[in-house]
């Protein structure tokens, strides 16, 4: 209450708190605990922590750099990086908190660091994990001793909250068809991400570039997601196409270990790297490619051609790359039309044939010759090519189908998935089986599960597809989403079940006989199913289908050849530009490495290089 | 009598900041007067437009460091006005409590330091230790006691911890038992209020014509409150009163103050009971990708010191093109002071100086 008449012995009443106690502390004899979201000295879990450096990309003083660490061995997902603070300029915002993806970095609610060395005020912080020496319990701190080597246990402040993060760790969703649509229908089912979508989608990307070291193309991934988010898709497309001939392959069917590797997927969903990738080339139209990625002109070297064995995505990766460094090739390719695996064994839901070639029109688009129906070994043998091209590349890859050879599997109803889906994609008439029962749990035997499965739909109306496989439901070693969607379109799977025998009454497959399997690998990681025989199941089925892997066909190598050709075991031993001990044989893509398309990309790179190299007189480029 | 040149401040005892007074006196009387705030030049706005926009937000704080929170709302406000964000209602209910405590927290630094600059060192003392129960609760909040940094675009960066209202309650009930002994010691004294009444006086006309705003503003009689008149926040939400004094004297800027100490614990104790539930922050995209439709806007905000306002241009890219400050302690310190100070004795400067609220670091930015 403010009194108009002012007082001359209101002031008196301070007297009463001569007699109370003082709320204040002795320091440092008595110490003010600090709140629970203290900002104080940086707390950073290393075992958590991937290295990725945005921290240091947000601080905004530059107070954070990033040091490399020789003790910790970079893999997928994790550099040997560590975050270094400088506390001369730290501001303790804790920005660096807020945008760590994996959640790794904290403030501590330790603040007092007292030290006669200067440069201890520059250190690379750590967690009482990895740090335990210097953490002391809190009986034990001391403020007469606080230092960044005594610090308290147990003593986070201010730590991170997914709520409050700078992290966008939701995917924009990817729209898909609906499962009672695409169980009828051999259309694209993933249906591609809108503009706004994309963009947003790319505006995710904290551009760590942990992908693209996890990439084997080590593709520009930051980049051309960048590239996207700026709707700058000619330069997506430049981007994509330093490393990747088959963008819209990649786009659709990669393995995508980019995404594992990615920062965000620690705690969130990984950006949707090989969706943007899709998005990105189909903004541009095969008309514009030369334009836009600048291949009008080509310089052409007037040496000799290269031939290719395979016009799979190493092959085709290969002439590629060899038309690029001015080299004429032709590739020679058993079936009617190029495209290798993602053509012949990988359904059209998942590839469809119009993408795959606007890859491969471009890829001829620049003097690259392919000879369809030409198969090596009964058309054109090997020793011709030798006599008639300068090198010769590899690349068949894997298309002969292992069988279980369980008993009755040499039944006239017994498939191979890799031969069904090469006929579907022919088009040609197929059994189909009224109840089929698919042995396999990777990712050919989902693609001929659900093949096989529209096609019960389109005869039937109606889907009666069991599939089993050793591995057990964790394990399994086909993609999450494919079991996923497996399911979704009506098939039954039966993880942990090992193939007894095939029985067969009066000539007809009348189903399949499976045992528990307890376990798949031994000790030493190595193939060594273990089954118990006791806990048996009996599934039915008319038709059985066999999807666990597939060999290489290497017939059409003559064997005197063969023998000077040295092996590592049973692969074909290359050096690192996939040469093998006869100079003028390269070799690669799936018979060397993989299988998968980005492998065999890159191997086609290196190859063309090695190739390059080896034609111009041993230098390489 | 010979004319001296005296040289107040910058480092003197009754300055709030590095800021100096240049003073020419005949005997006891002050013939001239010029501010001097040439040593506190930091930057803050051209370093704005080199940073990312959300690398700008720990940064703005410290254009004030006795009410560092109104800055933090105004970068937010003009950030979101430009990038089209919106704040849930229990942002907005949490940005008015946070911009309260740090109303309280500023003025009872104003009072210990006008305490000072008379000679009352006791109730100096009071308010200084009853500031800290506020910045306790800063800390809890938002993990630092003088830099909060905890305003930001689309909202705030951490809800409520636990059990934070009860204890911001707690706070007030203190407080508010303490004014009384604040007003017996001192605003009630006879001796404050013969040295301050009639000291310094500035008339409507004048705080207007200045451009003077908050409670210099009020202080003449004029009940202009930016809360009022143009709410932000949740302020629409609340019932207060706006403390008015006549005659724009020493004074009366000092009861203003004093006044507006109970207003505030009403409005957070208003905010603390309608407060709504939900988030508390809209997320914002990712600070790298971030970049702001070309365009520029204008906010504004009641501070301790009186409207403050930010400019905001955008240029289409991730930082902003032009950030600028309009703080009251500008014309209170540059144009006001000097004025007021011409023909007052030296033993009145120091509390003419702190009676205006001037905060120095807000006049060069």
């Amino acid at each position: 209450m403010i009194r108009e008449k002012k007082s001359l012995f209101g002031p008196f009443v301070a007297l009463k708190y001569l007699f109370q106690k003082p709320h204040t502390f002795r320091f440092p004899f008595e110490q003010k605990p600090t709140a629970s979201r203290y900002r104080g000295l940086h707390i950073n879990e290393r075992e958590k922590c991937t290295g990725c450096g945005n921290c240091a990309d947000i601080c905004p003083n530059q107070a954070i750099r990033m040091i490399e660490v020789p003790e910790i061995k970079p893999e997928p997902g994790k550099k040997n990086e560590l975050p270094q603070i400088d506390y001369g300029r730290c501001c303790f915002c804790g920005l660096c908190v807020d945008i760590c993806p994996p959640g790794s970095l904290s403030l501590a609610r330790d603040y007092i660091h007292i030290d006669h060395a200067t440069d201890s005020f520059l250190y690379m912080p750590d967690s009482e994990k990895s740090g335990d020496q210097a953490f002391v319990p809190a009986s034990e701190y001391s403020i007469m001793k606080a230092s960044i080597n005594h610090r308290q246990a147990a003593n986070p402040g201010f730590v991170y909250d997914e709520d409050y993060s700078l992290v966008d760790f939701d995917r924009v969703p990817m729209p898909v068809m609906k499962p009672e649509e695409r169980r009828t229908s051999f259309l694209e089912m993933v249906q591609g991400y809108a503009e706004e979508e994309a963009r947003k989608e790319a505006s995710r990307c904290l551009e760590c570039a942990l992908c693209e070291e996890a990439c084997p193309a080590n593709m520009g991934i930051s980049r051309y997601v960048r590239a996207i988010w700026d709707a700058d898709y000619g330069e997506a497309a430049r981007v994509i196409y330093e490393t990747n001939p088959l963008p819209s392959i990649c786009g659709r069917i990669c393995t995508h270990r980019c995404e594992e590797a990615c920062s965000i997927g620690k705690r969130g969903e990984p950006v949707s790297i090989r969706w943007l990738k899709r998005f990105a080339m189909d903004q541009v139209s095969l008309e514009d490619y030369k334009k836009v990625l600048g291949t009008e002109s080509l310089e052409e070297k007037d040496i000799k051609k290269v031939a290719i064995v395979g016009a799979g995505p190493a092959g085709l990766s290969c002439a590629y790359f060899l038309a690029l460094m001015g080299h004429k090739s032709t590739i020679f390719e058993s079936r009617s039309k190029p495209g290798g695996i993602p053509r012949y064994g990988v359904p059209e839901y998942r590839m469809p044939y119009d993408m795959l070639d606007k890859d491969i029109e471009y890829i001829k688009s620049l003097g690259v010759e392919i000879r369809c129906n030409t198969r090596v070994g009964r058309d054109i043998t090997l020793d011709e090519l030798h006599r008639d091209y300068a090198a010769v590349f590899i690349a068949t890859g894997l298309h002969m189908g292992r069988s279980t050879r369980v008993e009755g599997t040499d039944h006239p109803k017994v498939f191979q998935a890799l031969n069904l889906l090469g006929d579907i994609t022919e088009g040609k008439e197929i059994m189909v089986g009224k109840k089929i029962v698919v042995i396999g749990g990777g990712n050919v035997a989902m693609d001929i599960a659900r093949s096989m499965a529209r096609l019960q739909m389109k005869k039937y109306g109606q889907v009666n597809l069991t599939a089993c496989c050793l591995e057990s439901e964790d394990i399994m070693p086909a993609d999450r989403e494919e079991i996923d969607e497996s399911r979704e379109e009506g098939i039954v799977i039966y993880p942990a079940r090992g193939p007894d025998r095939i029985e067969i009454e009066s000539g007809e497959i009348k189903g399949l006989h499976t045992v528990e399997c307890t376990s798949v690998f031994d000790e030493e990681g190595r193939f060594n199913p273990k089954f118990n025989k006791e806990d048996k199941m009996f599934l039915e089925g008319d038709m059985i289908i066999e999807a666990i892997g597939q060999g290489p066909d290497m017939s059409f190598i003559p064997e005197e050849l063969d023998e000077k050709i040295e092996k590592a075991g049973r692969r074909i031993k290359v050096d690192e530009f996939f040469q093998s001990s006869v100079p003028w044989l390269f070799f690669g893509g799936d018979i060397i490495q993989g299988p998968d398309v980005i492998h065999a990309i890159v191997n086609g790179h290196e190859a063309a290089k090695g190739i390059d190299a080896y034609i111009q007189g041993g230098k390489r480029s | 009598m010979r004319e001296l040149e005296l040289y107040f401040g910058p480092q003197h005892v009754g300055m709030v900041g590095n800021f100096g007074i240049i003073l020419n006196v005949e005997g006891d009387t002050v013939v001239k007067a010029r501010s001097n705030p040439g040593y506190l030049h930091r930057g803050f706005e051209k370093l704005m437009e080199y940073r990312s926009y959300i690398q700008n937000f720990p940064l703005v704080c410290r254009i004030n460091v006795m009410d560092p929170d109104p800055n933090e709302m105004l970068y937010a406000m003009a950030v979101e006005d430009l990038a089209g964000l919106e704040v849930p209602p229990r942002g907005h209910y949490i940005r008015s409590i946070v911009l309260e405590m740090s109303r309280i927290s500023s003025h009872l630094f104003w009072i210990w330091g006008f305490g000072n600059l008379l000679g009352f060192d006791t109730i100096g003392q009071w308010a200084m230790g009853d500031r800290d129960y506020f910045l306790d609760l800063f800390e809890e909040l938002c993990g630092g006691r003088v830099y909060h940094i905890y305003i930001w675009p689309g909202g705030v960066r951490r809800d409520l911890p636990p059990g934070f209202a009860d204890r911001l309650c707690a706070a007030c009930d203190h407080l508010e038992e303490k004014i009384s002994d604040y007003d017996d010691l001192f605003f009630n004294n006879r001796i404050f209020a013969e040295r301050t009444q009639g000291v310094a006086p500035l008339t409507r006309e004048q705080a207007i014509s200045l451009g003077i705003t908050g409670t210099n503003l009020r202080a003449t009689g004029a009940g202009y409150d930016v809360r009022k008149d143009e709410p932000y926040a949740a302020y629409s939400e609340f019932k207060f009163d706006v403390p008015v004094m006549e005659d724009g004297d020493s004074y009366s800027r000092a009861i203003v103050i004093r006044l507006e100490l109970e207003q505030s614990i009403s409005i957070i104790r208003q905010a603390i009971a309608q407060l709504p539930d939900g988030p508390a922050w809209n997320k914002v995209p990712n600070p790298f990708k971030w970049n702001i439709n070309p365009g520029e806007t204008y906010v504004k905000i009641e501070s301790s010191r009186g409207e403050e306002g930010v400019y905001m241009v955008s240029d289409g890219s991730n930082k902003p093109y032009r950030v600028y400050f309009r703080t009251p302690s500008y014309p209170t310190g540059m144009l006001v002071l000097e004025r007021l100070l011409q023909g007052a004795s030296v033993s009145d400067v120091g509390h003419i100086m702190m009676s205006l609220n001037i905060a120095a670091p807000e006049i060069d930015r």
